[in-house]
């Protein structure tokens, strides 16, 4: 466990940077600054949320990008309709985010409750394998859906209204996504607190030994599944609303990838490690891709080091993180 | 009648191609414990290697000669550098470690051999059709996919399970320690497999690279079918991936030839052929989840 006084001041600072891009964006007069904290914030709700099942429950899926591309693509998808592309089953569509919203979450919801029922029959390399041919499935549907533009994608009119708070304008659009990180990141904390996530752990460490407490393991995982897969859903919806297009790209295997590579190089079963993580590899990508258009040259093995030596990765190493 | 034939041939030629890979993947798995990503990085080294002599030298053999030579020393090179530290990690650190280096492959293949996809004509000897039944006229080449596809599962048969090779491999994978108590040099041995996967990933190639696109990425795409492959057969079993390629093969250009077909039956067309494009490319996730169903260790596992 971490360290109580250091992780209050780590998540005190990290909080303080967060809440002072925007200043530091205004003061450099480098409004990409602003877009590149508000892609941090986006993929740190899906690093944090896929950390929930890896970290703490053992289940390592490569799928993950699944979900981050059906929560996009619902918004498309109704957005697509609300704007000129005639109903959907009878329905007008709306642009109201407290509507669509919800609707992607549900049908992330209802997807990990179906791929996790199957894939949760197995574990170890069989479950990575499935949630990876799961994701591929999805990708191959998105790009086979000539309708909603096939492999070109959905350009979305418009961001999703909320009431008092104008997602339109980025700075507002950027504390939005700092809040529901804070927001999600806070229930993630309590989720592996309780006793639900107790036993989570309690599985992970020893499953037999959990089983003979008289635990069935498949509700309890089945479950922290589809909360991980709503988490990355609810990533997709914002990444939809900030980039204001969506591609079968974003439920592309690498993307899932991605994912492990950034709760990795945060910290496993940390959850705040992976916010750091995400920092970090967002900016690597960043500066690597504006210094070379061969940037996956040097990104590649960066990765293969973080695998072969970040055992414990930044949230590890800053605070003693979980060992094992 | 004729039709349906031609699809099983074709089902049979994607299977052949598909255990080659298979058969590599689920080896390295069941003796080393190692989920390798790169595996369709050897296959695609391996086509570009062999399109690149062929443009070069004109010759087949040279070109099928370098193919091999490429994928078989990268697939040694990458468990030299890499690999081998991650035999005793979590599966996690594997995937992560593998997918980085799919990452510089394809950045180093398409430096190395440029953006565009090198062409790659059928040599002489493969070229044109001949008769299999009355009416049907069928590739040479994928003839010569099928019978070399016959001849590596005989061939892994004899060296699994008739070579002195083969049973200290089987013995590694039962109890490492103990073999290497025995004198055995398990790191060579591994080395060795992990070889032979990159040699098999290479002769795959090289029956691929006149058929298909040869392309940055082609690795992947069909890396995760092999994962399908080896998910349905059993993780670990060569027996496993050649039931799994058969099947996966089969559903695969039967649903290509048939699915459509089916759905304009009943639905009007312009549905009909989004659903249907659909279907077919998610009819071996299908077949996969189906099978997980009723074994979820797939039909032929390995002895646990």
């Amino acid at each position: 466990m971490m360290a109580p006084n250091l992780r209050r001041a780590a998540i005190t600072i990290g909080l303080a940077v967060f809440l002072a891009v925007p200043l530091l964006a205004e003061a450099s007069a480098s409004p990409a600054l602003l877009g590149l904290a508000t892609r941090i914030l986006i993929y740190a709700i899906a690093a944090v949320s896929l950390d929930l099942i890896i970290g703490y429950g053992a289940m390592v899926s490569f799928g993950h990008a699944m979900f981050f591309g059906l929560g996009g693509y619902t918004v498309g998808i109704i957005a697509h309709h609300t704007f000129g592309g005639g109903p959907l089953l009878g329905w007008a569509g709306t642009n109201a985010a407290l509507v669509v919203w919800p609707l992607a979450l549900l049908a992330c919801a209802l997807l990990a409750a179906l791929v996790g029922a199957l894939a949760l029959r197995t574990s170890g390399v069989q479950f990575i394998m499935i949630t990876l041919a799961f994701a591929q499935m999805v990708f191959f549907v998105l790009v086979s859906l000539q309708v909603y533009g096939g492999d070109d994608g959905l350009m979305l009119e418009r961001r999703n209204t909320l009431p008092l708070i104008d997602t339109a304008k980025s700075l507002t659009f950027y504390y939005l996504c700092l809040a529901l990180l804070v927001a999600w990141t806070a229930m993630c904390i309590s989720i592996v607190n309780s006793r639900f996530g107790l036993i989570l752990q309690a599985l992970r460490q020893s499953e037999r030994r959990a089983v003979n407490l008289g635990i069935r393991p498949f509700p309890f995982r089945l479950a922290a599944f589809v909360i991980s897969a709503v988490g990355t859903g609810l990533a997709g919806v914002l990444w939809a609303n900030y980039a204001r297009f969506v591609t079968p790209d974003m439920a592309a295997w690498s993307k899932s990838g991605e994912f492990m590579a950034i709760v990795v190089l945060g910290g496993l079963g940390t959850l705040l490690g992976p916010i750091a993580g995400t920092a970090v590899f967002v900016g690597l990508e960043q500066i690597l891709s504006s210094w070379t258009e061969h940037w996956m040259i040097v990104m590649g093995p960066i990765l293969t080091l973080i695998a072969l030596f970040g055992r414990r990765g930044i949230a590890g190493r800053l605070f003693g993180g979980r060992r094992d | 009648m004729i039709l349906l034939i031609e699809q099983l041939l074709n089902g049979l030629q994607y299977g052949a191609m598909l255990f080659m890979l298979a058969s590599g993947l689920t080896l390295i798995f069941g003796i080393m414990g190692v989920i390798n990503l790169t595996h369709g990085c050897f296959y695609m080294v391996g086509a570009y290697c062999a399109a690149f002599v062929v443009l070069q030298t004109g010759s087949f053999l040279l070109g099928a000669l370098a193919a091999l030579a490429g994928a078989g020393l990268y697939a040694v090179a990458v468990e030299l550098t890499v690999v081998q530290w991650l035999y005793r990690r979590d599966h996690l650190y594997q995937v992560l470690a593998t997918l980085g280096l799919i990452l510089f492959t394809n950045e180093a293949v398409s430096l190395i051999f440029g953006r565009r996809p090198p062409l790659m004509d059928i040599p002489p000897l493969l070229q044109g059709s001949v008769p299999v039944l009355p009416g049907l006229e069928y590739p040479v080449i994928r003839l010569a996919f099928i019978v070399m596809g016959g001849l590596v599962a005989l061939g892994l048969w004899l060296l699994v399970n008739h070579s002195r090779v083969g049973m200290l491999v089987r013995a590694g994978a039962d109890d490492r320690e103990m073999v290497a108590a025995l004198g055995v040099d398990i790191r060579r041995l591994y080395t060795l497999v992990f070889g032979l996967g990159g040699l098999l990933c290479g002769l795959a190639g090289v029956m691929a690279a006149p058929l298909l696109a040869i392309e940055i990425g082609m690795g992947e795409r069909v890396l995760i079918t092999t994962f399908v492959v080896i998910v349905i057969g059993g993780v670990g079993s060569v027996r496993g991936a050649l039931v799994g390629a058969l099947l996966v093969g089969m559903v695969d250009s039967l649903g290509r030839a048939y699915i459509p077909q089916l759905l304009q039956l009943s639905l009007p067309p312009s549905i009909a052929d989004t659903l249907g494009a659909g279907l077919v490319s998610a009819s071996i996730y299908v077949l996969m989840a189906l099978v997980l169903l009723v074994r979820p260790l797939g039909l032929l596992p390995a002895r646990s």
